[in-house]
């Protein structure tokens, strides 16, 4: 990897996309790379769209992605993966969970959903990874694993070692929880795509 | 040892190393994490003050005494510290004095994008700009060494995307914490006119001690490169520099004030052509622009929002890069209360009756979005009761259609001295302090109104009840803002109400609680949606059945929603179907 690999995570405030991008980092930081990680709280915490960036290579500068140069978008949910899909470069990998997450304002009738999300990305973007993750982390043992489900998937395109992953769970997953996300982790890597 | 740090937790860990013993603070995004990383270290006393001017006030006090101290807080809470600031900046310290100013460009969660840089120079005092979390940690030592070296206070300017981006950080052994022993010195730090009229003269004596020392400092150093293009820049904006013109020769600033007039020259001299990238305002650019030296900076980038490394690639080199139109529409999804909220009954009965409201800021400050939009004004920490009070004297029919909200955080930081305005001058304001006993928008952070310290440590509690009736309000009430009904009786009553009056509604944020109540079930729905103008996530309509649905996995069955159907057919779990 001489170049610099852009990871964004996008998802809903609560979904857990700033675990995953602390096991992303820790495993990064364990391969050699340089790593930097930014990300945007406090409003969002209230249910709010929420995006994080995380950016490794041999030498890194700035810790945001612009749109357009993301290697990889790990959306947490589907409505989020279409508002950052023009972050993702044109042979970019989107890595999507199925899951929808209705906002307020079409809760409220406000505003519709998009219902074409999935056709639409399809169409756009051909390494488009849809994964159930919300299904298979609760297979797992607790649908609050559904951030580790995706880093699974994530992890079959980084060339990180699988024992640097697992080191990266057993430093960032709280101990309790460790053997949960450890098979949700797998079942996000093996998931027939 | 390398290990990943935020900004806030490196300026944390300098703390740690460079011998901090005091810190305070008023939690305040992007700075809150700074305090509590700090309070992860039991070798400093840290603190949760009232406002930023006491936090301010706690760290010039423990620096005059001898120790070493750190103040930290948003940058709008420098405008509430500023009386303090301004003054100190002429007594200087004993111990070393750092405050730290995170900025928001962008406003990711603020009410403005003030540029603090303009307050070191304001105030005459040194200003550190960190580029990444290695440098706020180590900025944090040349702070106590600029502080005591040259007998003032001095300002670390951070903005989000340091405050909040991870990069690698060198740990290393703390210092000792040293304390300096107490000395009366009233001539330095008693700023009576003729005192501060001697101290004025050393400040510009400090100044171009300072100016001097600038010129040389580590922190401001030149990376010469292709002479072409030169480009001067400070904080975040050189990782968008060396990211977006890796080519470039840069100057690159950490001491902005004072600027380095000579250095600055002389890069200006070995370079063609010579840019300024900064965000906000044109600090640096109006200072070299003052030198009579030709430089471009604001001609290219807004004074207003973040940059990024496309835009200093795009503007400097005049190439355009891909157009990346947005492709898909996407409805909004913007922060919310929470299921749950104790906030959301009360912005609900405001809406129902039609009331002007007085807004501050604090989590309830949502409750200006569809569907309660129950907010006419939100300007800053405290001017819900003070702006009220206003309304009231230039509109005094107002007074019977007007409440003020406050949450109880704020209400300690800046609305106690509104509610004794109102007292004092006559006005007939109802204030409703909304108390889920923490400061929530923030992460949940304890007051003077939680009984616990940031340190962990029990606490009395302010009594709203007693503090409201000793500034002479008679009319104290307390309400559950679940009990709808009562809520609504009470505004209705308080506002008519010829006197102040003060309605207390108590409840503890759903975030912070253990929940023990079923999800709320729904029975033989007519689909009027009523329901849904609370604006709950839990509810949503199901078009093919007409009927309202409740995500269980979000309810929490506060059952807010069961007290405004009028059809009873959303109902607390296990209430009976009679």
């Amino acid at each position: 990897m001489s170049k610099i690999t852009n990871v964004l995570l996008v998802g809903v405030g609560g979904q857990g996309t700033i675990l995953a991008s602390k096991i992303l980092t820790h495993a990064a930081l364990a391969q050699g790379y340089q790593v930097k990680m930014s990300e945007i709280h406090g409003m969002s915490q209230r249910g709010g769209s929420v995006v994080t960036q995380v950016r490794m290579g041999e030498e890194v500068y700035s810790p945001v992605i612009d749109p357009g140069e993301a290697d990889f978008i790990v959306a947490f949910e589907l409505l989020e993966a279409y508002r950052w899909a023009h972050f993702l470069r044109r042979d970019g990998v989107l890595i999507v969970n199925n899951q929808k997450i209705v906002p307020l304002p079409v809760l409220i009738g406000k505003a519709q959903y998009p219902a074409t999300i999935i056709n639409d990305l399809k169409e756009k973007f051909s390494k488009f990874v849809e994964i159930p993750a919300y299904q298979l982390a609760s297979e797992a043992g607790t649908s609050k694993s559904t951030n580790v489900v995706l880093m699974g998937t994530l992890s079959r395109y980084m060339d990180f070692p699988e024992e640097v992953w697992q080191a990266a769970m057993e430093a960032r997953v709280p101990a309790k929880f460790l053997e949960v996300n450890q098979r949700a982790f797998v079942l996000g890597k093996q998931f027939d795509i | 040892m390398k290990i990943l740090m935020t900004g806030n937790e490196a300026i944390a860990r300098g703390a740690y190393e460079y011998g901090i013993s005091v810190a305070a603070a008023y939690p305040g995004t992007p700075s809150t994490e700074i305090l509590e990383n700090i309070a992860k270290y039991p070798e400093i006393y840290s603190q949760w003050s009232p406002n930023e001017k006491v936090a301010m006030e706690v760290g010039i006090g423990a620096a005059i005494a001898g120790a070493r101290a750190m103040v930290t807080m948003k940058m709008v809470g420098v405008n509430v510290a500023a009386d303090p600031l301004f003054t100190v900046a002429y007594t200087g310290v004993r111990g070393g004095l750092v405050l730290v100013s995170a900025d928001d460009p962008g406003m990711h969660s603020s009410q403005n994008e003030q540029d603090n840089r303009y307050y070191a120079a304001f105030a005459k005092i040194p200003l550190l700009e960190p580029s990444n979390s290695q440098e706020c940690k180590e900025m944090v030592g040349l702070a106590m060494t600029i502080s005591e070296n040259f007998d003032t206070p001095v300002m670390i300017r951070t903005t989000t995307r340091i405050a909040h981006s991870q990069s690698e950080v060198e740990l290393k052994e703390p210092s000792e914490r040293p304390i300096k022993a107490y000395e009366k010195d009233a001539l330095k730090y008693v700023m009576l006119p003729a005192h501060g009229r001697a101290r004025r003269l050393a400040v510009e004596a400090r100044d171009k001690r300072l100016s001097e020392y600038t010129e040389s400092v580590e922190v401001n150093s030149i990376e010469m490169n292709d002479p072409a293009i030169g480009i001067i820049t400070s904080g975040i904006s050189y990782q968008y520099v060396k990211e977006g013109v890796p080519r470039a020769s840069v100057l690159k600033l950490g001491l902005t004030n004072p600027l380095p007039k000579r250095l600055i020259r002389d890069f200006a001299s070995q370079v063609e052509k010579l840019f300024v990238v900064e965000e906000l305002e044109p600090y640096i650019e109006n200072a070299i622009k003052a030198l009579g030296i030709k430089v471009t900076g604001k001609e290219l980038f807004p004074s207003y929002g973040e940059l990024s490394a496309r835009d200093v690639r795009e503007k400097i080199t005049g190439v355009p890069g891909p157009n990346l139109e947005v492709p898909f529409q996407s409805p909004m999804r913007p922060p919310v209360m929470c299921p749950g909220c104790p906030h959301r009954g009360v912005f609900y009965v405001l809406h129902q009756l039609k009331l002007i409201v007085s807004g501050d800021i604090g989590c309830y400050t949502l409750g200006a979005g569809a569907p309660l939009e129950a907010i006419d004004t939100t300007i800053c920490m405290g001017a819900s009761i003070s702006g009220a009070l206003g309304m009231e004297k230039a509109h005094p029919e107002l007074a019977e259609k007007m409440v003020a909200v406050i949450g109880d955080s704020t209400f300690c930081h800046s609305g106690v001295t509104g509610l004794m305005d109102v007292v004092y001058n006559g006005g007939n304001t109802t204030v409703i302090i909304l108390d889920n006993s923490i400061t929530a928008m923030t992460g949940h952070q304890d007051n003077p109104s939680t009984g616990k310290t940031l340190m962990g440590q029990p606490a009395p509690k302010v009594d709203f009840v007693a503090l409201c009736k000793a500034l002479g309000v008679k009319r104290v009430t307390e309400v559950d803002p679940f009990d709808l009904d009562r809520v609504k009786e009470v505004v209705k009553t308080e506002v008519a109400a010829k006197e102040p009056s003060v309605i207390i509604t108590r409840r503890p944020c759903a975030l912070i609680i253990k929940n023990t109540e079923k999800p709320v079930e729904v029975q033989e729905c007519t689909g009027c949606k009523v329901c849904l103008k609370l604006g709950c996530p839990a509810l949503s309509f199901d078009e093919e059945s007409k009927t309202v649905l409740v995500d269980t996995s979000l309810c929490t069955g506060c059952g807010v929603c069961t007290k405004v159907c009028k059809f009873n057919a959303l109902r607390k779990a296990g209430e009976s179907n009679e």
